[in-house]
């Protein structure tokens, strides 16, 4: 049971970024071309999730615990940090330069095309190595 | 090249996002960031903890695009760049970067600014911010 309601939540993920065009990159790549063939789509992505969200969030912090789990995951960092301010900056980069970012890249996936194999294959090689990178940081 | 903009479609299909991303918060517990349950189950660190429920979940994500094959009869419209070294510097940026800033479009732009996180909405304003920057330089400046 746990497992399928899991399984649900990625596969409503997926049909969500589908549906809403954002598994093509260029629909995102126009979203951020403001100065020529804007595509407000993302920007009613967002919003669409965000309405659902932050509602449920909040009643859901209302909870004690999680059903499958003894406690809330949640960041327990607040300070507007370097690294932050560096990934997110270098996220945005890469976001621009091919339009996909994780989640549109990982759901085009099985669409077998070229392009999203190399990205992906990158992508998770970049993870990697952010990974390595900040334990080297946090023993030193 | 334009593309065409359906705002309703893109309204459900994020109401649909929204959905999966309290799914998960209410059984696990976890925030719905791609890039978090992805670095989760990958080397040199795997989280013992949060694996099982992180594969399952984007086994789930991968099942998205067959199904939608089978039951729309055929895949929706794709236009990924044929520019592979572009492809490559593109996916180790978002990659790194997101690993680095803790989250990405679904980590921060959607769970976290619901969540009214500061870091979230400053981390959304920023990777907007470079990403607009990056789109211009290469489409307006280079003409790609």
């Amino acid at each position: 049971m746990r497992i399928l309601i899991t399984l649900v939540s990625g596969f409503l993920f997926g049909v969500g970024l589908i549906l809403s065009g954002m598994s093509n990159p260029l629909k995102v790549s126009n979203f951020l071309d403001v100065f020529g063939n804007w595509d407000p789509s993302l920007a009613f992505v967002m919003g669409g999730a965000i309405i659902v969200t932050m509602p449920g969030f909040w009643l859901i912090q209302r909870r004690k615990s999680p059903f499958f789990h003894d406690f809330f995951h949640l960041p327990t960092q607040t300070e507007f940090d370097m690294p932050l301010v560096a990934g997110a900056s270098i996220f945005g980069i890469g976001w621009g330069l091919a339009g996909f970012c994780p989640g549109p890249a990982l759901t085009s996936l099985p669409f077998a095309n070229t392009g999203t194999l190399i990205f992906v294959l990158a992508m998770l090689s970049g993870m990697m190595s952010a990974k390595f990178v900040t334990q080297r940081m946090c023993q030193t | 090249m334009e593309t065409e903009f359906w705002p309703l479609t893109s309204l459900l299909g994020g109401a649909l996002i929204g959905l999966s991303a309290i799914v998960l918060m209410v059984t696990h517990g976890r925030i719905a960031g791609i890039s978090g349950i992805v670095s989760r189950i990958l080397p040199p660190s795997v989280d013992k903890g949060g694996f099982t429920q992180g594969a399952v979940f984007l086994a789930g994500l991968l099942l998205a695009g067959p199904v939608w094959y089978m039951v729309a009869g055929s895949a929706p419209v794709q236009d990924v760049s044929n520019n592979f070294v572009l492809l490559t510097i593109a996916g180790i940026l978002v990659g790194f970067g997101s690993v680095l800033g803790n989250g990405c479009t679904s980590g921060h732009g959607v769970c976290g600014i619901s969540r009214k996180s500061t870091r979230s909405i400053g981390a959304t304003l920023i990777f907007m911010a470079t990403a607009l920057v990056t789109v211009f330089i290469l489409r307006h400046v280079l003409g790609a």
